[in-house]
């Protein structure tokens, strides 16, 4: 029974800790831009399919992978530069509705340029699970949980220690003020996006060994990541780390104990859980934004 | 039986003939009508893997058929339809087909679910209809204008209970995917254990989409006796239930369905697929096949055909679609027109087939016409397929 329990929790926790790499995308563009960028589940795919791009070129894992992740950054950047910044006048909706537009365009040149099939990508050190107390856990999975806590780490570096990290903060508090103290708020959303996507690839790539791949996996785990950024609060980094975990573990939990078919619905039974009580998420701050 | 193969082969012979003689026959306006074979296929999509290489294997033979002079001194025209896995999309083809493009005959519908969808469609229609697809339903009962070619899950469920049987297992598993194939097939399983004297202990499930199956996993490897598992599914599922199966350390033969018979799951669950078990066409092993195989012969025309024109491996998936165009093409030929009526006919007295599916005997109870023997059980081993003897 606690050998179950384990092995739901490792279940739970692998996908826990994807979900929380995606929110924090969302919440740093958020920061940024007030924007939820809808394309980032687009981004998670474009990291595990540009690795099987370019392992299938012949290129070995660690650079086909930083590989993927500067490419995915390049289309972050591309997307800030040719679809966000001409449309700086526009309200927040009509930006999400140009992310949405976005996604469906990075979706589609993927199918068109790399196929419609799935792939795998080998795992980073074998496959030969390890077992803990009666349960089993993936050696991929120890990389998803470690990569994610340096990341999540390396954040909280970013935006406390650098210039750069606490003027993405500054132009999230206020964005005129931020622009008066002399911050290049255009720079700002640049970089944010750029921080987004290669956060969003980094994603991708670590789950492709366990989940595979293809153009349309981002979907659902952008869906998931947004559910965890909504449930943690949105813009709160540490809220979207939370809320992955609560979301991954929730649903593993849910199809473990309860009805398997229905693991998709925890993720959003929460979600409404949490905007009916609890609109400002989980760890949000209460709601005098932005009136 | 043997007239009517050999009667068979004969038109299949001079069909080329028959053509030529026909277009100089017939008027010029007359030939130059093309025959409309309609299509809706999953080209996009999680089913992808069904319908890319079916609409592959359509055009390729269609061209070859139209470079041979067509069927009746007619070209033969492709009209066809990406639904993805949307049976609205399906329906939406499908009525069109028949009413917009008028086709003669439709050869399509990659998954059951688009299949069903479209049936009352072509049957209010009345055109003669081949499906590509995997359920039972499909056939049972027959529908007047509904034909198919792949094996159904029922015959999988067979074909696996038999070989638990051979090694001694009554106590199983099921853990199916929620999507049309995977209900279906579990449902046909369930009902079919009890005639081979198989207990089925514990019956779980999965999203299409799901890409952790862990859980349900551990839930079975809770449940005492169990001997085997079997896992109806198709697409990506399988193989991450397979890489969870080892993940877990679960031991105990793992089946899989004939749903999952192509390279790609091999590539897919990686290591993880040695010693999976699964029920398949002899196309997925054409050199393995002892040369007395009515089959070899058709299956390693095909392979060689379909990798020379796209390069990459074969699956059974474009085989269903090379016999469902061949039934359909010989029957118009046969019928010596492509009124709809007749073609309905002689596609039901498809007899002695030989396709990549098996031996196809059709009959107006029969709309399948496949038995056992259509299918071999393969087991995977160093990366590779062998037969189960």
């Amino acid at each position: 029974m606690s050998a179950e329990f384990l092995q739901f929790l490792f279940s739970g926790v692998t996908l826990g800790a994807t979900y929380a790499l995606v929110g924090l995308g969302f919440s740093i563009i958020y920061n940024a831009s007030h924007v939820i960028n809808f394309a980032q589940g687009e981004f998670v795919m474009m990291g595990g399919m540009g690795t099987v791009f370019f392992l299938g070129l012949g290129l070995p894992m660690p650079v086909a992978i930083l590989a993927a992740i500067a490419l995915t950054t390049l289309f972050g950047f591309g997307l800030e530069r040719f679809a966000i910044a001409p449309a700086r006048g526009a309200s927040v909706v009509t930006l999400i509705i140009i992310t949405i537009g976005a996604s469906i365009v990075m979706r589609g040149l993927v199918q068109v340029v790399w196929g419609k099939e799935f792939h795998a990508i080998p795992s980073f050190s074998g496959d030969e699970p390890i077992m803990i107390g009666g349960a089993t856990i993936l050696p991929q999975s120890l990389w998803v949980l470690g990569v994610t806590v340096l990341l999540v780490l390396a954040l909280r570096y970013f935006f406390e220690k650098t210039i750069m990290g606490k003027a993405i903060i500054a132009t999230s508090l206020n964005r005129d003020a931020a622009l008066l103290m002399g911050i290049n708020v255009r720079l700002v959303l640049f970089i944010s996006f750029g921080l987004s996507a290669a956060l969003g690839a980094a994603a991708g790539i670590l789950v492709a060994p366990i989940t595979l791949t293809n153009f349309e996996a981002g979907i659902m785990l952008g869906l998931k990541g947004f559910c965890a950024a909504i449930l943690g609060g949105l813009g709160n980094g540490m809220g979207a780390v939370a809320g992955g975990m609560i979301v991954g573990i929730a649903e593993a939990m849910g199809a473990g104990y309860w009805i398997s078919e229905y693991k998709d619905a925890v993720a959003f039974i929460l979600i409404l859980l949490v905007l009916f009580f609890k609109p400002s998420g989980l760890f949000g701050k209460t709601g005098t934004e932005r009136v | 039986m043997t007239s009517r193969q050999n009667g068979f082969k004969n038109t299949l012979c001079a069909l080329g003939m028959v053509a030529g003689a026909f277009a100089v026959g017939t008027t010029q306006a007359e030939a130059a009508d093309p025959i409309k074979i309609g299509t809706f296929l999953s080209v996009t999509g999680p089913a992808s893997f069904l319908g890319d290489p079916e609409l592959k294997t359509l055009e390729l033979y269609i061209e070859q058929i139209n470079e041979g002079g067509g069927v009746l001194g007619r070209q033969i025209e492709l009209i066809q339809y990406d639904v993805g896995v949307d049976s609205k999309k399906a329906i939406t083809a499908v009525k069109r087909l028949v009413s917009q493009d008028e086709v003669d005959v439709i050869v399509g519908g990659s998954t059951s679910g688009a299949t069903m969808a479209v049936v009352p469609i072509v049957q209010k229609a009345k055109v003669p209809f081949i499906s590509l697809a995997g359920a039972v339903a499909i056939v049972e009962p027959v529908k007047p204008w509904v034909f198919k070619t792949p094996h159904t899950d029922k015959m999988a469920c067979g074909k696996i209970f038999e070989d638990l049987q051979a090694r001694g297992l009554t106590t199983i598993a099921m853990i199916s995917g929620t999507g049309g194939f995977g209900k279906s097939m579990n449902g046909q399983c369930t009902k079919l254990a009890p005639a081979y004297n198989i207990n089925i202990a514990a019956a779980e499930s999965y999203g299409p989409k799901d890409t952790d199956m862990t859980a349900q996993l551990t839930k079975i490897k809770g449940v005492d006796g169990v001997q085997a598992v079997v896992n109806a599914g198709f697409g990506q599922g399988p193989a991450i239930v397979t890489k969870n199966y080892r993940q877990l350390g679960m031991t105990m033969p793992l089946y899989q369905s004939h749903g999952v018979a192509s390279r790609k799951f091999i590539e897919l669950a990686g290591d993880a697929a040695e010693g999976v078990r699964l029920p398949a066409a002899a196309l997925l092993v054409a050199d393995m096949l002892e040369d007395s195989d009515p089959q070899k012969a058709v299956v390693q025309a095909y392979t060689k055909d379909y990798s020379e024109a796209y390069g990459g491996s074969v699956s059974t998936f474009g085989g269903h679609a090379y016999d469902g165009l061949q039934i359909a093409i010989s029957a118009i030929a046969r019928a010596g027109s492509t009124d709809k009526q007749a073609v309905r006919d002689e596609i039901e007295k498809t007899s002695g087939y030989v396709g990549t599916g098996g031996v196809v005997n059709m009959s107006a109870t029969d709309h399948l016409g496949l038995d056992l023997s259509a299918f071999k059980m393969l087991e995977i081993k160093n990366g590779d397929w062998t037969i189960v003897k």
